[in-house]
């Protein structure tokens, strides 16, 4: 793991919190979609606030695939779960919600999630073996079974 | 009835997100270190080879049946039910299936820390 990689999963965590959070802020100016008038929600996308979300979200999208190329999927989910921490943190000081104990709690059980995963290697041997491998013949065998 | 429709919302999320996480995973590890790539072969190379990848196509379809299930599982349940909830099974049953599927090795470690966040997730969304 280098620090470039770190750079890359707390991409995940920031992007993913952050988009969520202006998702949200926007979705509030904009109030209730009902059932019946679906289309309205293509009319949220002249809001600011979830444009932003928008683009936020594809950068999230664009480094949990960075990382999922190079790490285990069991590694990179519990490593950038910090990210739920960071939405509790920003609903608290910036959205100005109620952060209960409970929710706190939840908060120490992540931490102590990532902590445990982080300290583990990132890709475990087979992964790594099939990183490796040339895939053509591993493709061609997968149409051949199904 | 309306708690069996939101189970059933659940149930559906959980297993089309864990395959979609499957699959994305799995694309991506045969794309390959995109970080190399990029710096080899440029930055189109690289989006065209994880666009045209047969398992991509399949994970970003997976993902949206599981988004799609989420938006009814919201208008039958309460959010303080079925997020939570979709989201904790989410992760032990990504830990169960990168287990079987995707043969990582999913040592103690990792079972603790999916058990952990599972934990935390559904302590943070109640």
């Amino acid at each position: 793991m280098t620090f470039r990689k770190y750079l890359v999963l707390a991409g995940v965590a920031l992007f993913g919190s952050v988009g969520d959070s202006l998702l949200s802020r926007g979705m509030k100016e904009i109030g209730n979609i009902s059932v019946a008038h679906l289309q309205a929600v293509i009319l949220a996308v002249r809001n600011p606030w979830v444009v932003g979300g928008i683009v936020l979200l594809l950068a999230f999208f664009a480094a949990y695939m960075t990382a999922l190329s190079w790490a285990d999927l069991t590694y990179v989910l519990p490593a950038t779960s910090i990210g739920y921490v960071l939405l509790a943190l920003i609903a608290k000081f910036i959205l100005h919600e109620q952060v209960t104990a409970g929710r706190w709690l939840g908060i120490l059980l992540i931490t102590a999630g990532v902590g445990f995963v982080a300290g583990g290697p990132a890709l475990t041997p087979i992964a790594a073996h099939e990183n490796l491998a040339d895939h053509e013949p591993e493709v061609a065998s997968i149409r051949g079974e199904s | 009835m309306k708690h069996a429709y939101t189970w059933g919302a659940i149930a559906v999320i959980v297993t089309a997100s864990v395959t979609g996480d499957v699959l994305l995973s799995r694309a991506m590890k045969q794309v390959g270190d995109v970080g190399e790539l990029w710096r080899h072969r440029g930055m189109l190379t690289v989006i065209g080879r994880i666009l045209r990848h047969p398992y991509f196509v399949l994970g970003m379809a997976a993902m949206a049946v599981a988004f799609f299930s989420l938006l009814f599982g919201l208008s039958w349940g309460d959010v303080s039910l079925v997020a939570p909830a979709s989201a904790s099974l989410t992760f032990v049953g990504n830990a169960a299936a990168a287990n079987l599927l995707r043969h990582e090795r999913v040592d103690q470690r990792r079972w603790i820390a999916a058990a952990l966040v599972a934990c935390g997730v559904a302590l943070l969304a109640a």
